[in-house]
């Protein structure tokens, strides 16, 4: 009855959807305001459904209904509760329900907090978003229907959930990855709004700005949450491996993060108009293009389902539709390239134009050797893997010039500045920075230019952030007084910029400094790995709820001194399948030390020795510390009075016919 | 010229000079970094070369497992249900990785025709064979089928 109740609410969800795609915007073409409101309660209800709908489908995940298909396939009676709930977006099924759940969440929410939009433009939004939702409703009602039953006969047990998404970070990686990819689809609604409505300016602009910068900050979090569990759950300690679907994650944000900057400048100065909505049809584009990638199996990876070729289709008709409509939109609408201001080449402009080319230069890259594969095999060019050095050979040098800019750019002004002025600015941090660069190599057992290089950059950013906070508060009585002169966008960017400093610094620290040891160990044997000492004490049972586990314990110390017992597991799960590796972590701010057993080396024999791999990653928690600062700046920069202001002073004439501006 | 034309003209010269270089840069470097798939009876009839990063990939032959005494050396042999090809790794095998499952390998074929393995890959769920394996296996979906020979 329940999972019945749950595919209604789909259904009913899809009609209302209909009735927001068409009756808002309609109503903007003929001046309706009735027509125009309706929008508002049409995509809480849309919301509301896909919630019932949601909440059906825990349930019958909780109550281990296996004559849901679906939750015969990824549930279990014996597994614990918590992942029973978290279960739910464990398959294509599931996920799909989750991505709608969140679509439908960022509509309510335009509808909830966008009352000061003028009607017209609301109204616009909305019915976009409509229109991008029956796309999700239909692509799970007709490929992906999680309620599907398998009655007459059904089994008497779930075959369990995955064991690799057994984790706390499934709980959540997904929704904070769906909340990035789907936030994206209001940026893009707004777009498409505005182009529909030919109104590109700076109000517009400063509409858009908040809800691209909330989608980015999650994009950002979901990313390091997937690169963190990946770190730890896959037991390799690699936190990156440029695969496919890293990638498809990826390239929404880079275009996302080019996007906000873009936006900042056409809030602030009127430019780059047409170049901000291309970035917001592709940023979300790119994240359609990730979806099709991830659920089409196409390609291998650690997140491909055995999937049927339809979902894929569907995806990629969806795309083509979505793209090839917004593309075409643009090339109608877009008002003519004519810049009505004019910027020197030491302006501010100037710096985030070239923020823009480097982030959309790293993503064509990225683009490239994702899809090439692809390409090659659809034209019979032979079975091509790109591998990590492709990608390494780009990302990193393009990201020294862009992290370089972004220190030079923060001091930069808008329209002008006087060179004088900035290289005065610019002296002070940059010594600063070459001086940690050359010092912080010292405290490793080997001196390394690349490191060097790299932890000059990090601290570039670091430190051209911190002057330009001091510059900013020099005039005033105290630095205080100063600092509470500045907006909250300010100090969100600063943050974030900060970030992306601590993140550039843990990946480089990272990369040069840490050691990795795959060795055979028998109970009592010792071995050093970077100064710690890493004793063997044998391999014992252990029990879980739903797993048995060979537990080795491993005593860590350094001089003599202990610093941590570490129990590395091997687990079996009840329900069957497969050895599941759960590798033990000391973390710290400077290092992890880092367990993972491998295989018992004589199978027969599990109290012999076994393969071990033994790490010390060096500074490696900053890659996700940089990335929860850079989230946290966007959090703090959508605080920022300004985008609360009620109502805009300026009333926009009713009726949607003012096309050219 | 009128400054802004001027200013657009610059703008325009020195985006084309740069996206032709990184276009050229780019596809040399793909050309450079291409890890090519091969399936054993590709070894088998010669067309492999010898010292270049490939990849080969197929199912892990039952009972060829062969382990060092001493060290973490493991030796195996995978095939695509026509010739065979021995795989030696020096590292930690994944979990998934199962004698008469499917594998794909990361590599350089050595001169004594075995392949040396810098990274070796097994499937992530219990029904899922990597696209390449099933299509490489002559006249078999998945390593299942090709077992039972």
């Amino acid at each position: 009855m329940i999972p019945e109740l749950g595919h209604f609410a789909l259904v009913a969800g899809l009609l209302l959807a209909i009735a927001l795609s068409v009756l808002p915007i309609a109503g903007s073409y003929t001046a309706r305001p009735l027509w125009m409101e309706a929008g508002k309660p049409l995509a809480m209800g849309v919301f509301v459904f896909v919630l019932i709908s949601f909440a059906c489908l825990t349930i019958a995940f909780v109550q281990s209904d296996f004559t849901v298909n679906y939750v015969a396939k990824n549930s279990n009676s014996i597994l614990p509760v918590y992942y029973k709930v978290t279960a739910v977006w464990g398959g294509h099924e599931g996920s799909i329900l989750l991505w709608l759940l969140i679509q439908a969440g960022w509509a309510a929410a335009v509808a909830m907090f966008g009352r000061q939009l003028p009607p017209e433009l609301s109204a616009r939004v909305l019915s976009v978003m409509g229109m991008v939702l029956i796309g999700f409703f239909l692509f799970i009602l007709l490929t992906s229907n999680p309620f599907d039953r398998t009655l007459p006969f059904p089994p008497m047990e779930g075959s369990d959930l995955n064991p690799l998404l057994q984790d706390p970070g499934m709980i959540f990686h997904p929704p904070l990855l769906y909340m990035g990819y789907v936030g994206f689809s209001v940026a893009f609604a707004f777009a498409i709004a505005a182009l529909l409505g030919g109104q590109l300016d700076a109000v517009w602009a400063r509409w858009a700005r908040p809800w691209t910068v909330v989608a980015w900050a999650f994009l950002t979090l979901g990313i390091a949450l997937g690169s963190w569990w990946a770190y730890y759950e896959l037991g390799w300690g690699g936190w990156w491996f440029w695969d496919p679907v890293e990638n498809a994650s990826l390239m929404p944000w880079l275009v996302g993060t080019a996007l906000m900057h873009s936006l900042a400048v056409t809030e602030k100065r009127g430019l780059f108009k047409s170049w901000t909505i291309l970035l917001a049809i592709f940023a979300f584009s790119l994240s359609l293009l990730g979806t099709f990638l991830v659920r089409s199996g196409v390609i291998t990876s650690v997140h491909a389902f055995a999937t049927d070729p339809l979902r894929g289709s569907f995806i990629l008709g969806f795309l083509a539709l979505v793209v090839g409509f917004s593309l075409l939109l643009f090339a109608l609408r877009a008002p003519s390239v004519s810049a009505r201001s004019v910027f020197s080449f030491r302006s501010l402009e100037t710096f985030l134009l070239g923020n823009n080319i480097l982030l959309i230069l790293i993503m064509a890259v990225v683009l490239t050797g994702t899809l090439y594969p692809l390409v090659a095999d659809a034209l019979n060019l032979g079975k091509i893997s790109v591998g990590p050095p492709f990608f390494n050979l780009f990302f990193v040098p393009i990201m020294v010039v862009l992290c370089l800019l972004l220190g030079m750019g923060v001091h930069a002004n808008w329209k002008d500045s006087r060179w004088d002025k900035l290289l005065n600015i610019w002296r002070l941090p940059f010594l600063a920075a070459l001086v940690i660069a050359l010092v912080w190599p010292l405290a490793f057992d080997h001196y390394h230019w690349g490191a060097v290089l790299g932890i000059f950059i990090g601290a570039w950013v670091f430190c051209a952030s911190l002057a330009d906070i001091v510059t900013k508060t020099r005039n005033a009585k105290s630095f205080f007084a100063g600092l509470k002169r500045q907006r909250a966008s300010y100090y969100g960017m600063h943050l974030a910029h900060i970030g992306l400093a601590v993140a550039v610094l843990g990946v480089v620290l990272t990369t040069v400094y840490s050691v990795e040891d795959d060795l055979r160990m028998g109970a009592g044997d010792s071995h050093q790995v970077a100064g710690y000492d890493f004793k063997f004490d044998g391999v014992r049972l252990a029990q879980g709820p739903n797993y048995r586990a060979f537990e080795g314990v491993l005593h860590v110390s350094k001089n003599g001194e202990p610093v941590a017992e570490l129990l590395p597991q091997k687990r079996n799960y009840f329900s069957g399948g497969n050895t599941m590796t759960e590798a033990a972590i000391d973390t710290g701010l400077f290092r992890d030390i880092y367990v993972a057993l491998g295989e018992p080396l004589d199978r027969s024999n599990p109290s012999g020795d076994w393969a071990v791999r033994l790490q010390y990653k060096a500074f490696v928690v900053w890659i996700w510390l940089g990335a929860l600062l850079m989230a946290i700046g966007g959090g703090i920069a959508v605080a920022d009075k300004r985008y609360r202001k009620a109502k805009v002073a300026r009333q926009v004439p009713i009726a949607g016919n003012v096309a050219t501006a | 010229m009128h400054p802004v034309r001027k200013q657009r003209l610059i703008l325009v010269l020195v985006l084309v000079t740069l996206s032709s270089v990184a276009v050229g840069f780019v596809t040399y470097a793909m050309r450079e970094n291409m890890d090519y798939f091969y399936a054993p009876s590709a070894f088998a009839a010669g067309e492999v070369p010898f010292e270049k990063r490939i990849r080969a990939g197929g199912c892990v032959v039952p009972g060829s497992v062969q382990r060092a005494e001493d060290s973490l050396d493991v030796r195996f042999v995978i095939t695509d249900g026509e010739a065979e090809l021995a795989v030696v790794f020096d590292k930690i095998l994944p979990d998934l990785f199962a004698e008469g499952e499917a594998a794909v390998i990361s590599g350089r074929l050595m001169q004594d025709g075995t392949m040396r393995a810098d990274q070796v890959l097994a499937k992530h769920d219990e029904t899922y064979t990597p696209p390449e394996v099933a299509e490489s296996m002559v006249s078999h979906e998945s390593c299942a089928d090709g077992a039972k020979i």
